[in-house]
């Protein structure tokens, strides 16, 4: 195990430390200390390291992260793992807006809840949220899947095109041109992986799944150029 | 982008402490707001007194006797004490007013920060550490504050326009974000007779909370109500003599986050504001729901 105390070195020694492991390296696992709500810790990385991150983090903790697994022994700051391609986020507190937003794959767990704008416009990841997500969740999501174990906020899925969205509780209000759907077996054996990945024990039978109704102006093929 | 940063303290003991805390809480909030800052503190004043904080580019002229000047206008006695380009005027309560436009008619270009029993406000231009340091905030002690790092969108970058502002006896506000129908409200307030001495839309905000309160509203009514005609981007928190609110924009952009303990409830514009805090490990920390009034009273 090797540790980087944040405080002690720095932002980009970190960063740049992480960059530097090459796809075969031989320290895979990594401990960051004293992270104290920074931005951008563990940013970009692209090799099959874990990382952990003992503490809150602020603004882009993990952003584009591709092969990497981090884990967030506290809460992360707004646009966790944004734009990952693939790897693993796992959150064991809370995330703040935009958690997992443009997301083209790999998967993010968040323990806690997410807040506004959790999964904006995914294209391809995957986010299991054991709580609550807030309003504006899933906006234009393109591909990917969306589990929430709790509830949903308002305008969830507005204007969404193909991700599937999974949620156990009440949805508050949804957005324009998402519906409910129904929940066919292939939709069951999806959730019952992703739970799976995302440690819940949750029951795919509980959650009810939303996507696009496919009426907005876009859908339309007369609208093509 | 700006920063914000408030305290109110449950635990009197840690009152002494208010303005370190407060201060360390607003550096941390440097890069959101690097070309202004500004810091209000709650704190004691003598029974029956009342305060006026005041500024001055020409300071040295300005206050030099200022104290003398307006205990003979008022007959009534006036203490001062200087901070900088700031002067803390201490006096009979029900001479504040009368002080007030003694000191428009004066020379030396005195601006008022703040009026009220305990409030003092302090701000200016620069690095918020240094504007912090000038007025030794670090040192003051207080029972709740509020500080803000302005970056600039909606009007200069002044003394003037940094935040916090008070337009009523003991109140401020501090602002992230932007009010796209300042103007209009401007306007609209100024024809009910409220006083609004900046083009800053957040000056309009506080003078609406203000207003609503001059016309009956509680401070959660007035914030309720912001919601409906206030637009734009914005999260506030506003200080009262006993009592301080947050309120986010139902659309909640801009960042905002919040912990509470037995000992104090703290805001912040991100955790990293928050992380010096005693006891914040097992503090609780959430994010405050947008379109929602959250307010604490002492």
């Amino acid at each position: 195990m090797q540790t980087i105390d944040l405080e002690a070195e720095g932002l980009r020694h970190l960063n740049a430390t992480l960059h530097a492991q090459a796809e075969n390296t031989n320290q895979t696992a990594w401990e960051v200390l004293n992270p104290r709500g920074s931005h951008a810790i563990a940013c970009g990385l692209d090799a099959p390291i874990e990382v952990t991150v003992k503490g809150s983090t602020g603004y882009y903790c993990a952003g584009m992260n591709k092969q990497a697994t981090v884990n967030v022994h506290g809460s992360a700051g707004p646009g966790v793992a944004e734009n990952m391609m693939s790897g693993t986020v796992v959150i064991e507190g809370d995330a703040s807006q935009y958690a997992g937003a443009t997301g083209h794959g790999g998967t993010l767990v968040i323990k806690g809840n997410a807040s506004s704008r959790c999964g904006i416009s995914m294209k391809g990841i995957d986010i299991v949220v054991h709580g609550n997500v807030g309003h504006m969740s899933a906006f234009m999501a393109q591909s990917g899947n969306l589990v929430v174990c709790g509830d949903a906020g308002d305008a969830l899925g507005d204007s969404i095109y193909e991700a599937r969205l999974f949620v156990r509780g009440s949805v508050k209000s949804l957005g324009a041109d998402c519906i409910e759907k129904d929940m066919r077996p292939e939709h069951l054996e999806i959730l019952r992986d992703l739970l799976e990945k995302g440690g819940c024990d949750a029951k795919p039978e509980e959650f009810k799944r939303y996507g696009s109704a496919r009426q907005l102006y876009n859908f339309n093929i007369d609208n093509a150029y | 982008m700006c920063g914000i940063v408030g305290l109110f303290l449950k635990d009197k003991s840690l009152e002494s402490k208010l303005g370190e805390m407060l201060t360390d809480m607003l550096i941390t909030m440097t890069d959101r707001g690097p070309d202004s800052a500004g810091i209000a503190i709650y704190g004691q004043n003598s029974q029956g007194t009342a305060k006026l904080t005041v500024q001055s580019d020409a300071s040295e002229e300005a206050f030099e006797g200022l104290d003398a000047r307006l205990t003979d206008m008022l007959g009534a006695p006036v203490s001062m004490s200087v901070k900088d380009t700031h002067a803390v005027l201490e006096m009979p309560a029900d001479k504040i007013e009368s002080a007030r436009s003694a000191l428009s008619e004066m020379d030396g270009n005195i601006r008022v920060m703040s009026m009220g029993d305990i409030i003092e406000i302090y701000k200016g231009v620069g690095l918020p550490k240094d504007v912090a340091a000038r007025f030794e905030i670090a040192q003051m002690s207080g029972s709740h504050g509020i500080g803000h790092t302005r970056m600039a969108t909606e009007s200069a970058v002044t003394t003037m326009g940094a935040h916090p502002f008070n337009t009523g006896s003991d109140q401020c506000l501090v602002h992230n974000g932007s009010l796209s129908n300042h103007n209009s409200l401007r306007r609209k307030l100024r024809r009910e007779g409220v006083r609004i001495d900046t083009e800053n839309d957040s000056e309009v905000a506080a003078a609406y909370l203000t207003w609503k309160m001059q016309n009956g509203a509680t401070l959660g009514e007035a914030l309720e109500d912001s919601l409906d005609d206030l637009d734009g981007f914005f999260t506030f928190v506003v200080g009262t003599k006993d009592g301080f609110g947050v309120v986010r924009d139902p659309i909640a952009c801009k960042p905002a986050v919040m912990a509470e303990t037995d000992d104090y409830v703290a805001f912040g514009s991100e955790y990293r504001a928050l992380v010096n805090l005693p006891g914040i490990e097992n503090a609780r920390v959430w994010e405050p729901e947008p379109a929602t009034v959250y307010f604490w009273n002492h």
